[in-house]
């Protein structure tokens, strides 16, 4: 009890301390790429196709020469003149850097310039004329796998379609069992519109060779540091120890900052061939229409249900739109990332997926937006069918899954598609969400108020999703582990520096790691610096995505002070003249077990480490932990949205939001809210504002953001956020991912909400974001609403 | 993003204005707001080699209503400043309606009325809520000052009726006969976004009989629409259900929605029905959210 209370003085485990690096960032002093000046810097912008998919004719750049002050244009050509007009992808796929023989999106980079300042550049790139053959658009699936399609990646052999892989997991035989033995099978079409993670922050890099050492410096907007730099080395060709990739402070990241970019490539070529430092900073347009995107996925689901509400089996059939290159950047050794997850909180016997990627002319490389790839799309598939099997059932939504949830000692449980999850109370989530909102109130005012004429609805949403990649045997990026690092190193006087092979984009490191070097070593939170993203000095680790960092280089913070106190513990009992079996620990302390009050504080043992120690040991007391966790961590959300539609006008508002979080041990609980709440803002953006979508040409709507809509506090709804906790069982500390759920489960609930609100029309599906227009055709025309592309316009 | 090389002026007073936009002509523009403007020069949708901002200009950022009940708007009168006014919630009640509906709080900072109106722009609000109240435009030039009505300001999108060396000085808003009433009704996604569809309302009544009418409409035309005939269709009769469904009715036949990706022609058309109903029958707070 004392050591708990003393444990929130000093800022450990369970203190909702403020956020160091907020003192920064409040205050304008943050230092992003951007803030970087080098002396002789020069700067780089990049011409982007205006067409989806054309033969390129000619490039004429002699006009943009002329202009006073551009020091290089870069086309295709140049590039493939030094083998680097494609670039390998983390999928296995190529892209290109600069385009040589065609575009194949809008917004493809086609040439660069670089020059004394941005304005020059940009002067520059207008003078530059490209002539394109425009060729036919595909901006779907079923128009990619349309006979007579045109075949966008003619640039590969074996490539005589627009297919680019297939890929299936479970057990189909068994699940055509199951569905002949069904008393009802439901089922539903839908699609997960394209979203952008669209961090405030766009993409952008300085490079910087120096010639005379040798070295390149690469600062850049990336959640990986180490990646890039052993990604560089390899498609660059430089000595590795000779590359230092230094990722400042991030203004978001939300899994846009994983890909290797062309303006990446594109400035490290021009800083060696210029000897100059030579800055990219990406416009927004140039971010949203260009860098990694999120979903863009279409299900047709079934599910084979018995009478009394037991899901006996399910089918995913899915069609993944990946854009011109297969360039999704994602970890698993599955195709389609985690999509096979779904289901994971469901006792399901068996089940079947197979998903087919297709090429089309979008942009490409496929990102995790907050989530483990592809977990967001499978819990939405997951809670939409969960909805609409009660509904065919005619069974209230909440107590069908509480049938089919996997029960609290049913645990480790092996999922039809082959994860082991290992902990939760599901059950008990769900209750205390639907306590939480009322359930049974609100469905009598549901009632009441349908005689008056009005549309209320309650949606239900609960997962739990695979956070943390990974584990070795499963995940790697590029055939390196997945693991992650941790390097502690303690001063003479008990201050310590922390550094981790994890990059804080907005997550709070520098707040939550020191806590849990507090928790481990009772040195107090505000004495422990930590660093992160700079390759010269960081230990080597994977990065900040897929809620991993407290799954597992958090879990590399607590080994390695467990080290560090294991030899703190040699240096006490040296100190207080026993032997080390005689000596307790409690935060902060050894003592004498027999004699409690004789003891010394690990601030006297630092100072030991560096001025008495005993023979033969090694001065200092510091180390370095690699950590290969043995599973995925399995949180769980419960998130429950009630809304009123107008039935006049499609509009829907959201009257409450309650969720329910079950992420293990919460290291910092004002974070974890704070990371919940941004989650359900981002889901509540998807339900109803926000997409990216593709006309009949290919060209991109919503690529600035007058079209890409992200809520501002006028519209957010307010949130009523509760906790179970149920530690995980293999993490240091017993903590689980968060950072991520409430996006990943949140969508579906507010959806789940307004489809219940309209009930009465029989409508089973309206595609996301359920924008007024589409409520209200749904409403008056009584049919499921598409939002696949092309938009509808009236020239078609 | 990284405009265009350009001029800069700021001028102190309104003839050096003119004889700045004189000089540069035709290749010159007046910067008021920047709100509208600066978006376009960042995205060299607009590369005009000198800008005339008339930020500096004195006594322009007034707006009032005259002893005999005329409203009048200076160039430099702010959107945040009548979403604050003080006067306009009960002389003016469309205008005060749409106020805090036009953009965000900090375009609101910025932006004027008179510079909506100037640019012209099919999803303006300002441009419906002046021509449902039939007000004019006053432009000033070498030769001297003229009016012009809204319903000739605009002469298209992103076009308006000023000769090229011509500052707009003043919104006009003529006094009202009866007692003025009416409203503003928007579709927004979300705050700050440009209208999908819509409405503005004004009536004046005496003895509880429409003497006049203005309907007009924002984000389903080329250009502001002018919903004449729906107008009409109120005056010289009392607010009832039916004069309501008239109106509402000739209004959604007036739109020329499109369809695209904020939703199709119809739902557009049905939006404008339900806002002008909605707007007469008083259901027209004015709230935040339009629906
Ligand atoms: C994020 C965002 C959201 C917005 N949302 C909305 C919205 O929902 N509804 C809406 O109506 N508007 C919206 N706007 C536009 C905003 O209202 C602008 O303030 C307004 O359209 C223009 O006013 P301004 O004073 O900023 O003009 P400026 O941008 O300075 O000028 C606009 C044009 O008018 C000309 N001009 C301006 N003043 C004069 C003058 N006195 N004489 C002659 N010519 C002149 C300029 O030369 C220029 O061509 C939005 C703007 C932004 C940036």
């Amino acid at each position: 009890m004392t050591q708990a209370r003393d444990e929130i003085k000093i800022g450990g485990l369970g203190a909702s301390r403020k956020r160091v690096e907020d003192n920064r960032f409040v205050r304008g002093k943050g230092r992003y790429v951007d803030d970087i000046v080098l002396p002789g810097m020069l700067h780089m912008e990049i011409l982007r196709s205006p067409l989806a998919h054309a033969r390129i004719t000619s490039i004429d750049v002699s006009k943009a020469w002329q202009i006073p002050g551009v020091r290089l244009v870069l086309t295709g050509d140049m590039m493939a003149a030094r083998n680097l007009a494609w670039m390998p992808t983390l999928s296995y796929d190529t892209q290109a850097v600069l385009a040589t023989d065609k575009v194949r999106f809008q917004g493809q980079e086609v040439a660069c310039v670089v020059a004394d300042d941005p304005y020059i550049a940009k002067d520059a790139c207008e003078a530059i004329v490209v002539e394109y053959e425009p060729l036919p658009v595909i901006v779907n699936p079923a128009q990619a796998v349309a006979e007579g399609a045109p075949v966008i990646r003619d640039d590969k052999e074996n490539q005589p379609d627009n297919v680019v892989f297939t890929w299936e997991v479970g057990d189909k035989a068994g699940t055509d069992r199951a569905f002949a033995q069904a008393d009802v099978v439901s089922t539903l079409d839908l699609h997960y519109p394209r979203s952008h993670p669209s961090p405030l922050e766009c993409c952008g890099s300085i490079a910087d060779f120096d010639r005379s050492t040798s070295k390149l410096t690469v600062y850049m907007t990336t959640q990986a540091p180490h990646i890039i730099r052993a990604a560089v080395a390899l498609v660059a060709e430089l000595p590795e120890h000779m590359i230092r990739i230094v990722s400042p402070d991030l203004g978001g990241g939300f899994g846009n900052k994983v890909p290797v970019y062309p303006g990446y490539v594109a400035s490290i070529l021009a800083s060696i061939l210029l000897e100059r430092p030579v800055k990219w900073i990406e416009d927004k347009t140039g971010n949203l229409i260009s860098t990694g995107f999120g979903r863009d996925i279409y299900l047709r689901g079934e599910m084979a249900l018995r009478n009394d509400g037991k899901i006996l089996g399910v089918r995913m059939y899915t069609d993944s739109d990946h854009g011109a290159f297969f360039s999704d950047a994602q970890p698993s050794k599955f195709k389609i990332g985690l999509l096979h997850s779904a289901f994971s909180c469901y006792d399901i016997p068996v089940a079947h997926l197979v998903n087919r990627g297709v090429y089309t002319n979008k942009a490409p490389g496929g990102v995790a937006y907050r989530c483990s790839f592809r977990v967001t799309e499978a819990m939405y598939f997951q809670e939409r069918m969960v909805q609409a099997a009660a509904d065919d059932l005619g069974m209230d939504q909440a107590e069908f899954r509480r049938r089919n949830f996997v029960r609290d000692d049913d645990f480790p449980h092996r999922t039809p598609w082959g994860f082991l999850t290992d902990s939760g109370q599901y059950g008990k989530c769900l209750d205390v969400g639907l306590e939480a909102i009322g359930y049974q109130d609100f469905l009598t005012e549901k009632e009441e108020a349908r005689k008056q004429g009005r549309l209320l609805g309650i949606g239900i949403s609960t997962m739990t999703e695979p956070l943390g990649a990974g584990n070795s045997r499963e995940y790697d990026i590029l055939g390196i582990k997945m693991f992650d690092s941790a390097e502690l190193r303690v001063h003479i006087t008990g201050k310590a520096i922390l550094r981790t092979g994890a990059k804080s984009q907005g997550q709070g490191h520098e707040t939550t790691w020191a806590q849990i070097v507090a928790h481990e070593l009772g040195i107090p939170a505000e004495d422990i610096t930590v660093e992160e993203g700079d390759t010269d000095t960081a230990p080597f680790g994977m990065g900040t995505y897929a809620s991993r960092s407290t799954p597992v280089a958090g879990a590399a913070v607590s080994m390695v002070a467990r080290k560090v106190r294991a030899k703190a513990r040699k240096l006490a009992a040296h100190l207080l003249e026993v032997s080390e079996e005689d000596i307790e620990w409690e935060l902060g302390r050894f003592y004498v077990r027999s004699a409690p009050d004789h003891g010394v504080t690990i601030q006297e043992c630092a100072i030991a480490a560096y001025s008495n120690m005993p023979d033969g040991m090694e001065p200092g007391l510091e180390n370095v932990a690699y950590y290969d966790p043995p599973n995925l961590t399995w949180p769980f959300g419960c998130y429950i949205a009630t809304v009123e539609v107008d039935p006049q006008t499609g509009v829907w508002d959201v009257l409450r939001v309650v969720a329910v979080d079950d992420c293990g041990v919460r290291i910092n609980p004002m974070i974890v809210e704070g990371q919940i709440m941004g989650g359900l803002t981002e889901a509540y953006a998807m339900a109803n504002m926000q997409f990216i979508t593709f006309d009949a040409q290919g060209n991109c709507v919503g690529s600035n953001y007058m079209d890409y809509l992200l809520p501002t506090a006028w519209e957010t709804p307010g949130y009523e956020l509760h906790e179970v906790v149920t530690p995980s069982p293999h993490h240091p500390i017993g903590a689980k991912g968060v950072g991520e759920c409430a996006t990943v489960g949140g969508p579906a609930a507010f959806v789940n909400a307004v489809m219940d609100a309209i009930r009465d029309t029989g409508v089973r599906n309206i595609d996301m974001p359920l924008l007024p227009d589409r409520v209200y055709e749904a409403l008056t025309k009584r049919h499921d609403v598409s939002g696949a592309p092309p938009v509808r316009t009236d020239d078609e | 993003m990284y405009p265009s090389r350009f001029r800069y002026e700021s001028p102190r007073s309104i003839d050096e204005a003119i004889a700045l936009l004189q000089e540069g002509g035709g290749e010159a523009k007046v910067l008021a707001g920047g709100q509208s403007l600066v978006p376009l020069l960042k995205l060299r949708f607009a590369a005009p080699e000198l800008l005339v901002d008339i930020n500096d200009l004195p006594g322009l950022g007034y707006h009032t209503v005259d002893p005999d009940g005329t409203t009048r708007i200076g160039a430099l009168c702010r959107h945040a400043d009548l979403e604050r006014s003080t006067v306009l919630p009960t002389r003016q009640p469309t205008m005060a309606a749409a106020a805090p509906l036009v953009a965000d709080p900090m375009v609101r900072n910025r932006g004027t009325l008179v510079g909506s109106l100037c640019h012209a722009d099919p999803q303006g609000d300002w441009a419906s809520v002046v021509t449902a109240l039939g007000g004019h435009v006053v432009a000033q030039g070498a030769g001297g000052r003229r009016s012009i009505p809204m319903a000739q300001f605009v002469t298209g999108p992103f076009q308006n009726a000023l000769g090229y060396d011509e500052i707009a000085v003043e919104a006009v808003i003529p006094a009202p006969h009866g007692k003025p009433a009416g409203g503003y009704l928007k579709l927004e996604r979300r705050v700050g976004d440009f209208a999908t569809v819509a409405v503005a309302v004004a009536v004046e009544r005496s003895h509880s009989v429409v003497t006049r009418a203005g309907i007009a409409l924002t984000g389903v035309g080329g250009a502001t629409i002018n919903a004449v005939e729906a107008a009409q269709a109120l005056v010289g009769h009392p607010l009832t259900a039916r004069t309501i469904g008239d109106a509402a009715d000739l209004a959604a036949r007036a739109a020329q929605p499109r369809t695209d990706h904020r939703g199709s022609a119809e739902y557009k058309r049905q939006v404008v029905r339900t806002f002008v109903k909605r707007i007469l029958t008083g259901v027209n707070e004015p709230t935040r959210k339009a629906a």
